[in-house]
């Protein structure tokens, strides 16, 4: 059993590293931008950013000013449970939640969507979102923050089969330059895309691709993988760099993830992970350790799994079967 | 191109401010406000009193709203802080800047050419964007003192009129000058001769949305 009292500290401290460290992967992406962008503006713009990311860690400050709306994601082992259970659970990342937004001090953004009230600590009607998933086999709890902005950036669209990939590629483009212009997205970024499933969870899809995959990393489809690697020249080839300057660094990563959609339909949604890319992991074992990581490894075979049963539990279940 | 930097004091005189040029990177002394759709709410449309006297005080209106707290001693932690997107409050701006005599507008994105030449330039006033976005680490080294937190109560910390003494606080970077130039449209005009040509080999939607555009060169803002 996860014992809660770690659950708490460990989501606290996550909540202080997400806001004030940069992970290495967006950091080393941004590091390569900075030798290739020839922009003199967009040049400069990178080079405080990089400045900026060790003043944050230098002075345990956030690196900027809007923390983003801070959010959880949960990850369980197929063995794990929790001292108290899930509203124990959840009662711990609100909890430190709303203690991190005083201490560290990140700022409260989540206000009530008509009358604004705020309650200083990110904390409210559906804040923070935690959203869970579960892998097979194992006793261990991942607790995943992201505290990503939260205006600009972001699109979604049904398009149709007869689209294609070059309507798919128009989206793309029109969402870079929309929000891009006098870099309102925040740029340049880790692009996030969302193709099928329903609406909501395209949404979801590629807010997760955005935010849960390390600058890299691959879809593990070839093809896709093609895709992802086209769509960064792509949008690095706009001409427009941070802050929407003349620049050729718009776009750190491009990450695709897919889910099945209705036949007639081809969803695709769009998310920018910005300069200040806030992720932070811990996985905490039942005997109470934890171990500090930055890449939330979310998008495993099983996650990603297409079958109707998953070959593993099938084999363990034949293994735990009398007389096998 | 050599990128210039200057000092500023957030209570500028006319010949200062007629010195910077588009992509001057400017360090800000003095004190200034932050102040965005709550306090503008507030002191335009609800007619409340100012809590300090503008501009003799200041001069600098930031769209901002700090990483910070208000101590159970009533003192302040104020750690990062960054700017947000300005174009969201051109509704209260003319008013604003008539009623509180504000020369520097700092925030994220800038105004429009049509902004600048309708208000900002017959106040003598300039834009200036934080960089990046994001440097809020930075920009939170330029902070001497937290003077003063007002209508925290009423808006809460994010919309509340923070009062910053700042000392070389930036950098910010010019973004309007006071012939009412754009150089965030400036920079899009440059990047918009490429497009025709990135955009070869897309195809626009089969279902189209209502109030879209397709002119690539459009601002988008208000």
């Amino acid at each position: 059993m996860i014992p809660i009292d770690i659950i708490q500290s460990t989501a606290e401290s996550l909540m202080d590293k997400a806001a004030i460290e940069i992970p290495e992967d967006y950091h080393n992406g941004l590091k390569s931008a900075a030798k290739v962008e020839t922009g003199s503006l967009s040049g400069y713009v990178i080079k405080a950013m990089l400045d900026n990311y060790d003043a944050a860690k230098e002075d345990r400050c956030a690196m900027c000013g809007d923390t983003g709306t801070p959010r959880w994601y949960v990850k369980m082992g197929n063995e794990t449970t929790i001292e108290g259970g899930p509203i124990a659970l959840e009662a711990a990342l609100r909890r430190a939640t709303a203690n991190s937004t005083h201490r560290v001090p990140l700022r409260p953004n989540r206000v009530h969507p008509l009358w604004r009230t705020d309650h200083n600590n990110n904390v409210g009607i559906g804040a923070p979102e935690i959203e869970y998933g579960y892998e097979p086999g194992g006793e261990w709890i991942d607790l995943i923050t992201v505290h990503k902005g939260g205006l600009f950036g972001t699109d979604y669209r049904m398009l149709f089969p007869s689209d294609g990939i070059e309507g798919i590629k128009r989206f793309y483009l029109d969402t870079l330059v929309a929000f891009g212009k006098r870099g309102l997205a925040c740029q340049p970024a880790i692009i996030g895309i969302g193709l099928g499933g329903c609406k909501d969870t395209c949404m979801v899809l590629g807010k997760r691709a955005a935010c849960l995959r390390v600058v890299g990393s691959k879809n593990p489809d070839p093809e896709i993988a093609e895709l992802e690697a086209e769509f960064k020249e792509l949008g690095n080839s706009i001409g427009m760099g941070a802050m929407g300057f003349v620049g050729k660094s718009m776009v750190i990563d491009c990450h695709i993830e897919v889910g099945y959609c209705h036949t007639g339909g081809m969803q695709m949604s769009m998310h920018a992970f910005c300069l200040s890319s806030r992720r932070a992991v811990a996985r905490i074992y039942a005997d109470g350790r934890v171990e500090y990581r930055t890449d939330p490894d979310w998008f495993t075979d099983y996650q990603r799994r297409e079958t109707v049963d998953w070959p593993a539990t099938v084999e363990t279940a034949l293994s735990e079967a009398p007389g096998h | 191109m050599e990128i210039r930097e200057v000092e500023l004091s957030t209570t500028p005189d006319a010949s200062a401010i007629a010195d910077l040029k588009l992509g001057d990177i400017v360090y800000l002394n003095g004190l200034l406000y932050t102040a965005r759709e709550g306090v503008y709410t507030r002191a335009l449309e609800k007619k409340a009193n100012l809590p300090l006297d503008l501009p003799t005080e200041s001069a600098a209106n930031f769209h901002c709203s700090p990483a910070a707290t208000i101590r159970e001693d009533g003192s302040f932690d104020m750690g990062a802080v960054t700017a947000t997107a300005s174009f969201r409050f051109a509704k209260w701006l003319p008013e604003w800047m008539e009623k509180t005599g504000a020369r520097l507008i700092i925030g994220k994105g800038g105004m429009s050419s049509a902004a600048y030449k309708e208000y900002f330039v017959p106040n003598g006033a300039v834009y200036l964007s934080t960089v990046g976005y994001g440097t809020g680490a930075l920009l939170g080294r330029g902070i001497e003192k937290v003077e003063a937190v007002h209508w925290h109560e009423e808006l809460g910390i994010a919309q509340a009129m923070w009062i910053i003494r700042c000392k070389r606080m930036g950098p910010f970077i010019v973004a309007s000058d006071l012939q009412g130039n754009c150089l965030f449209e400036r920079e899009n005009a440059k990047i918009a001769k490429n497009l025709d040509k990135v955009y070869e080999g897309t195809r626009p939607a089969v279902l189209k949305r209502f109030g879209e555009t397709d002119d690539r060169e459009d601002e988008l803002i208000g």
